[in-house]
């Protein structure tokens, strides 16, 4: 549409992401090369997930629509098991690295907890996944044309860019919860987090309308970030104690060395 | 693949189940293109610009159909989504409409004119008295004659292509692409029970951002500024060739003037022009009065081998004459300045065809120049001339007439020739005073205004052989001008009456001018490295500015084969011929033509045309001096642009955009006080009591 338009779209699929860079990754230079590794990681699984689909494209039938679509179904479900698989890979990978880098640092304890890293690696992998779905759309709505003239629904760019924002943040809640469940061997919870990306993306498919697509995915959205809260080491009575500014008290009575 | 990508190409598959899944992309899903577009560029001259411009980043404006002159005042004042892009038919096309458009030309972005297939009563966008400054007429030769003060050549000229707009003006065919617009605007931009349009609107985007501004010295200063190691150029000078051939071979590298030698020239013009850019059809403008001379040229080469007359004759055919007379001035200049074959003192007359879309049984008229006949011996030559023409019509069905008044000549070459020295001079026309012709210089003059009509079973094949009307009643005309030019050049009278011009090579011609240049006779006569200019549609008539214009080529191809002969050199002798003992390249243009396809072949016989036909440059002398301002010859020039394109989309309301500003610029500030707010407390919120010897954070 405009420039109004791109700079409003990119505030909302990228703000909380940014919001987030900002304060809690950019000034710790572990976090950021581990964050670009997650980013890389999810974009190993795209590769691997489009070279089949290319292939799958090439030899089915292209006149037949419902082949099209079932070959659609069967490429998302696809990707979002390799994303899951590349997610456990660096899992794997990370506590490997976690053993090689105490060896290095000077210090006793690790420099970055397998906590950090959840959150992290899930937040590349969200930043990777958000800059794909949106960057082809951003680019095409700083022109002066809306989507419509074919008959298309007009809140295109903005239910894209609302969508991208909670893709965003489901990755980061999907990757504390998948450590975490990996760390404790709780491979219940594994198969949740899989379930409601496979939910998520599937809830996808109702677009153009939209509200059904939306509404689902936020409800998933907090629900996972209720449970990926919980497994991070919060809860409840540290919540009302930081909202009712009471959490200074408790600091002082629970002081610890950071 | 990942999820967001496969959400919109399940929207793209979904809205196109019909279809394969290609390249599927949002800005297809935005933006129609317009193919089928023409627009109207800049032209500049020696003060003035004209023509339209629009803004680098193309004009965007919500599309109005306009219905009425009436209707206009939506645009103009009441509409409340401004500017608009008005569509308009090309009834509406008229000089009112423009005007208004012009003045108010800040609620307008631009103008779309739908070009019907059927053509209007009338419409001619050229001026109503052409070419005024560089005739012949001015303050000091015929001062009451200048300026159309007697006679009005154009009345239904109605200036609009020497106007300027600040707005792009293209046109659109009528056709899908138009049908989809209208359908878009009649979704979208139709007001409801009087209130205002919802948005989103649909909306249109004009493209033709033209580089040189105010006048041609500007332009051409611009163009010789040398700071980069890629200079650009914002303009280039109109011109093409002249195309010249005679039945004496004159060598072409001696110029000046030739002792004892007298010449009758022969003049037709080969451009025309129309307000958009390129389109040109020139029918009754140009090309009836080329293909005549074409055909009396053909006409007259057996009898001038049999019996050459005592003058020579020059067939010429000038480029650019509809812009101040580009070409005729050029050899006026050249004959002037010793640098053509010939010059002005060895010319005896000139007898000029202008517009002669004759129907059988109307009269055509001989029109002279009433100042320079007040000489007595170039009144008895134009006399002399006169009557040659008059008894020339003996037998066919239309007579040569004088007109009554004493009248200026019309617009035509042959004015250049008098501003120089009085020569004895007409120029056949087939109106008696103004212009018969309803659409002078328009889209408009196309093969319907010759009334050039075929029975509807024919193949394209039969159409090229079969002879129309039209055909028959030029052919005869050309009898009459070759009839006329042999006997003005001094012939042998009692042949006079062998000299017919052939009415199948008329109809031919009409045919590949007219209706498709890609035909098999066209196709015959052409080079083979120049087949790829023909083409399934009639040629573009605009002069233009690369020096390679179609009808230039395909007269000097045609006239080399008309009047010349077919030698048995190979190719590789045609292109050197001065080896051969005979012949000679100073004397001849040796051509070497494609030739028909036998019957029972594929590959053409190709053979080696030798003709006098020469090509000469039609660049106006003010370029040649360097004189940009200049008042006597033609400083035309056009400018030059990137990339002209149109495309259509909806817009959405500022409502609409700025509120999904707003609500991103919350989201991240929301998101920054919330993460901020987190971040600092973190340690409070994910603290756990379950884990006292977790690692610290």
């Amino acid at each position: 549409m405009t420039a109004s338009v791109f700079f409003g779209c990119t505030f909302i699929a990228f703000g909380p992401a940014i919001a987030l860079f900002l304060f809690t990754i950019a000034r710790d230079p572990l976090r950021v090369i581990f964050l670009i590794a997650g980013a890389f990681f999810w974009l190993c699984s795209l590769l691997l997930s489009s070279l089949v689909w290319f292939i799958t494209v090439q030899i089915s039938n292209k006149e037949s629509s419902s082949q099209q679509k079932g070959l659609l179904i069967f490429g998302v479900v696809l990707s979002v098991l390799l994303q899951e698989t590349c997610r456990f890979g660096y899992y794997k990978l990370l506590k490997k690295a976690n053993e090689g880098l105490l060896m290095l640092s000077a210090e006793e304890t690790m420099p970055i907890s397998i906590r950090q890293l959840a959150y992290v690696s899930g937040l590349g992998f969200g930043f990777m996944s958000g800059a794909f779905s949106m960057v082809n759309i951003l680019a095409d709505s700083v022109g002066p044309g809306t989507i419509g003239i074919h008959g298309d629904s007009q809140h295109y760019f903005l239910s894209s860019a609302f969508m991208t924002m909670a893709i965003v943040l489901l990755h980061m809640f999907w990757g504390v919860v998948f450590f975490d469940s990996c760390e404790k061997q709780h491979w219940w919870s594994l198969a949740v987090v899989v379930i409601s990306h496979l939910l998520v993306s599937c809830l996808t498919f109702q677009n153009p309308q939209y509200v059904g697509s939306l509404v689902p995915t936020y409800i998933i959205v907090f629900l996972l970030g209720l449970w990926a809260f919980f497994c991070s080491g919060g809860s409840l009575r540290n919540l009302k104690l930081c909202l009712t500014c009471k959490d200074k008290d408790f600091l002082l009575a629970n002081h610890r060395p950071r | 693949m990942g999820l967001e990508s496969s959400k919109w190409a399940i929207i793209f598959l979904v809205c196109w189940l019909y279809k394969n899944v290609s390249c599927n992309s949002v800005e297809q899903k935005i933006y129609v293109e317009l193919n089928n577009t023409v627009p109207c560029v800049r032209l500049l001259n020696a003060t003035h610009q004209i023509g339209c411009q629009s803004s680098i980043s193309g004009d965007t404006g919500v599309i109005h159909v306009l219905e009425s002159e009436a209707d206009l005042e939506w645009p103009l004042s009441k509409g409340p989504n401004p500017p608009y892009m008005v569509l308009l038919e090309s009834s509406l096309f008229t000089r009112s409409i423009m005007m208004k458009m012009k003045n108010e030309s800040n609620r307008v972005a631009g103008v779309a004119v739908v070009v019907p297939n059927t053509s209007p009563p009338e419409f001619s966008p050229h001026t109503t008295c052409p070419n005024e400054n560089t005739g012949v007429y001015s303050d000091n030769y015929g001062p009451n004659l200048a300026h159309c003060n007697t006679t009005v050549w154009n009345p239904r000229g109605n200036g609009l292509s020497y106007e300027e707009f600040d707005f792009p003006v293209f046109s659109l065919k009528e056709d899908n692409e138009t049908e989809f617009i209208k359908q878009c605007y009649l979704d979208h931009n139709r007001a409801v029970n009087g209130s205002a349009p919802q948005y989103p609107l649909c909306a249109m985007q004009l493209f033709s951002h033209m580089h040189a501004v105010t006048n041609t010295p500007t332009c051409m200063r611009r163009n010789d500024i040398n700071f980069s190691i890629n200079p650009e150029m914002v303009c280039d000078p109109l011109g093409d060739y002249n195309v010249w051939g005679s039945i004496r071979p004159y060598n072409d590298t001696v110029f000046g003037h030739k002792e004892n030698e007298s010449v009758v020239i022969a003049a037709a013009r080969l451009d025309s022009r129309a307000f958009f850019w390129e389109v040109s059809t020139g029918a009754e403008g140009s090309v009836s009065g080329f293909v005549t001379l074409l055909a009396a040229a053909q006409a007259l080469r057996e009898v001038t081998h049999a019996a050459p007359p005592t003058r020579n004759i020059l067939f010429a055919f000038f480029q650019g004459e509809t812009f101040d007379y580009i070409g005729s001035s050029r050899m006026v200049y050249d004959m002037e300045n010793g640098k053509f074959v010939i010059d002005l003192d060895n010319i005896h007359s000139v007898l000029e065809i202008g517009q002669v879309a004759v129907h059988s049984g109307t009269n055509l008229f001989l029109h002279s120049d009433p100042v320079s006949r007040r000489n007595n011996t170039v009144n008895d030559e134009v006399k002399n001339l006169v009557n040659n023409l008059q008894s020339s019509t003996a037998g066919l069905g239309f007579l040569l007439v004088e007109p009554n008044v004493s009248q200026p000549l019309p617009p035509s070459s042959l004015q250049r020739f008098l501003r120089a020295q009085p020569i004895p001079g007409i120029v056949l026309a087939d109106h008696e005073s103004a212009f018969n012709n309803r659409y002078y210089e328009s889209f408009y003059d196309n093969a319907a205004n010759l009334n050039l009509t075929y029975p509807s079973d024919l193949s394209p094949e039969e159409q090229l052989e079969f002879v129309t009307d039209t055909a028959k009643s030029l052919t005869d005309v050309a009898t009459v001008v070759a009839r006329a030019l042999y006997k003005q050049a001094g012939g042998d009278e009692s042949l006079v009456n062998t000299i017919k011009a052939d009415p199948k090579i008329v109809t031919q011609m009409l045919y590949g001018f007219l209706v498709s240049s890609n035909n098999s006779w066209f196709q015959a006569v052409m080079a083979p490295e120049l087949k790829n200019i023909l083409k399934p549609s009639p040629p573009e008539y605009y002069v233009g500015v690369a020096m390679s214009s179609t009808p230039t080529r395909l007269v000097q191809y045609l006239l080399a084969n008309l009047t010349g002969a077919a030698t048995n050199l190979t190719q590789s002798q045609c292109q050197k011929p001065d080896e051969l003992p005979n012949e000679s390249r100073q004397m001849y243009s040796y051509l070497w033509v494609q030739g028909i396809v036998p019957p029972n072949s594929t590959e053409r016989d190709s053979f080696c045309v030798r003709a006098s036909v020469r090509l000469t440059k039609a660049v106006s002398p003010a370029f040649e001096l360097g004189e940009y301002a200049s008042k006597d010859y033609s400083t035309w020039t056009e400018s030059r642009w990137k990339f002209i394109k149109a495309r259509i989309f909806l817009v959405a309301s500022r409502d609409l955009e700025m509120l999904t500003l707003g609500v991103g610029v919350a989201v991240l500030f929301t998101s920054l006080l919330v993460t901020y707010f987190i971040s600092t407390k973190a340690d409070v919120l994910f603290s756990s009591t379950r884990e006292p010897a977790s690692a610290a954070y």
